[in-house]
């Protein structure tokens, strides 16, 4: 029992230090000085600007990577064609990867010297430094998550279904919508939280085709950092707990819906968590 | 396609500017720095990660739901917070008058927080799978606390354990957000690899940037490989 309570204790005490102190003091260190400069630093036309920003930027990569996560899903699990696992293993390199490399690939590409540079140049298209870019940035390195939740369901409940489905005469289209839709929504729903988490929150690669415009190509998490160098610490850490805001509603979405998956599939469930 | 772009670029300057550009003593030594306080970091990771799990797994006390929602709080928090938050606990003006900004130890610190769900969250479940049958067994045959987890606890979380390694390495290696802020990003002394990508990037020497990333690139899809094999190897201990 002594012993028991000493291992509390320990992991306890180092999930504090590491964890909840830190970003305790992250909240009292905002309103120390009393809500007037963090309503100030709330309203400022860049902050404002750069919350939309990022609002936008999740809007466009959250249901683009949905869309192709269940798509991908769907081909990994239940068609064989040539390559098949190189794709498995290629739609798992974002996870491992480190968002600089990932932004300095998109500006390789589509930079003013990159392989379509000149081209979108000459259409009178920007990418890097401007919007598109710093989508692309947010939807490469966010898509992994659906493709990861929906692959482990799509094995647990087979076929079966879907051919009743298909021997009773309904179309492709109706099997998808009415049957294998409803049965792996809880893995899109836990796949869709995690890609928004990583969405909003995404820096690195962003932080490398951005430019950092203030008021024109600077998110959230870029002006907290462009904030702190600036020394205007009330501006950086009113930005970040706006994100951590987010963020503990992001853990408590992925509370509730993993539950949910739970429920659904049990067992399957378990040996497919990371 | 854009990564072929990275690897097409790197050897722009030949096999021999590529080896320029990953042998130049700051590449070397910010890859060096990577390279060991990944290694720090999920050699602890292994350790509390599987401390942390148990507690979780196997204590009861109120609030434990909370705790363990909070593991996933790192993950879901931008890195950029992270850092933020980190330095103001450790930083220069912190509290506690723990100062650790701008050292090696702040970039350990950094890796750390970002790491921190990953053994947890793959050990959680075998630990919660497995059957206390051993144990018990074990335990009736006169063996204590500590052997019992030696030899068989431990054995049966093996593969769990390795595998969220493997992934928190992989995190490590290319950990950028969290660390730029505390780490100062001094040149061979708290230069992590991301951030000498980044200064190469914003130098404009795109090719350098582009060796050290292949370089990365490597190392990622090895870490990856090793988190299929040690699945696949976890998935045949439950059979």
């Amino acid at each position: 029992m002594r012993s028991r309570l000493a291992l509390r204790a320990v992991a306890l005490g180092y999930l504090a230090v590491l964890l909840i102190l830190p970003i305790g003091l992250i909240f009292f260190r905002t309103f120390e000085d009393g809500l007037g400069p963090v309503w100030d630093a709330l309203t400022n036309p860049d902050t404002i600007h750069a919350l939309w920003l990022t609002i936008l930027i999740t809007l466009i990569a959250v249901p683009a990577n949905t869309v192709f996560g269940i798509a991908a899903a769907l081909m990994l699990v239940r068609q064989r064609f040539p390559g098949r696992s190189v794709l498995n293993a290629v739609i798992d390199l974002p996870f491992a990867l480190s968002p600089v490399v990932v932004g300095l690939a998109l500006i390789l590409v589509y930079g003013r010297t990159g392989w379509l540079g000149g081209w979108l140049n000459a259409n009178g298209i920007q990418v890097i430094f401007a919007l598109p870019g710093m989508v692309l940035a947010t939807i490469f390195v966010s898509l992994p998550f659906v493709v990861r939740e929906v692959v482990p369901v799509l094995r647990e409940i087979g076929t079966e279904q879907d051919e009743a489905a298909w021997t009773l005469g309904a179309s492709p289209f109706a099997t998808f919508w009415r049957v294998t839709l409803p049965a792996i929504r809880w893995g899109i729903t836990y796949g869709v939280v995690l890609t928004t988490a990583r969405a909003l929150g995404e820096f690195g690669a962003v932080s490398v085709v951005s430019g950092k415009l203030a008021g024109r190509t600077e998110t959230l998490t870029l002006r907290v950092e462009n904030e702190f160098q600036r020394f205007d610490l009330v501006g950086a850490y009113t930005a970040s707990v706006v994100l951590a805001v987010l963020a503990l509603l992001v853990v408590l979405a992925m509370n509730v819906f993993r539950k949910e998956t739970d429920g659904d599939r049990g067992a399957a469930r378990q040996q497919a968590v990371r | 396609m854009p990564l072929a772009a990275v690897a097409w670029r790197s050897t722009e300057g030949g096999a021999d500017g590529f080896w320029r550009a990953i042998s130049s003593p700051a590449a070397v030594s910010s890859l060096k720095l990577t390279f060991v306080c990944s290694l720090i970091v999920v050699a602890i990771n292994a350790v509390t990660g599987t401390l942390i799990a148990w507690v979780l797994v196997r204590d009861s006390f109120r609030g434990k739901a909370i705790v363990n929602s909070l593991i996933d709080l790192p993950f879901a928090l931008p890195t950029i917070v992270a850092g933020l938050t980190l330095l103001a606990l450790y930083g220069p003006k912190g509290p506690i008058g723990i100062n650790v900004a701008y050292t090696r130890a702040a970039i350990v610190l950094a890796l750390l927080f970002v790491t921190l769900p990953f053994v947890v969250r793959s050990v959680q479940p075998v630990l919660l799978e497995l059957d206390r049958d051993m144990e018990e067994a074990a335990a009736s045959l006169g063996a204590g606390g500590l052997s019992i987890f030696r030899r068989i606890v431990l054995p049966n979380l093996m593969p769990a354990i390795l595998s969220g390694v493997a992934l928190a390495f992989a995190r490590s290696i290319g950990e950028f957000g969290s660390v730029i802020l505390i780490s100062g990003n001094i040149p061979f002394q708290t230069e992590v690899a991301s951030v000498h990508i980044f200064s190469q990037i914003e130098s404009d020497d795109v090719t350098g940037a582009a060796a050290v990333s292949v370089l990365l690139l490597v190392i990622s899809f090895v870490s990856l490989l090793a988190i299929d094999t040690f699945r696949r190897w976890g998935s045949k201990h439950e059979k």
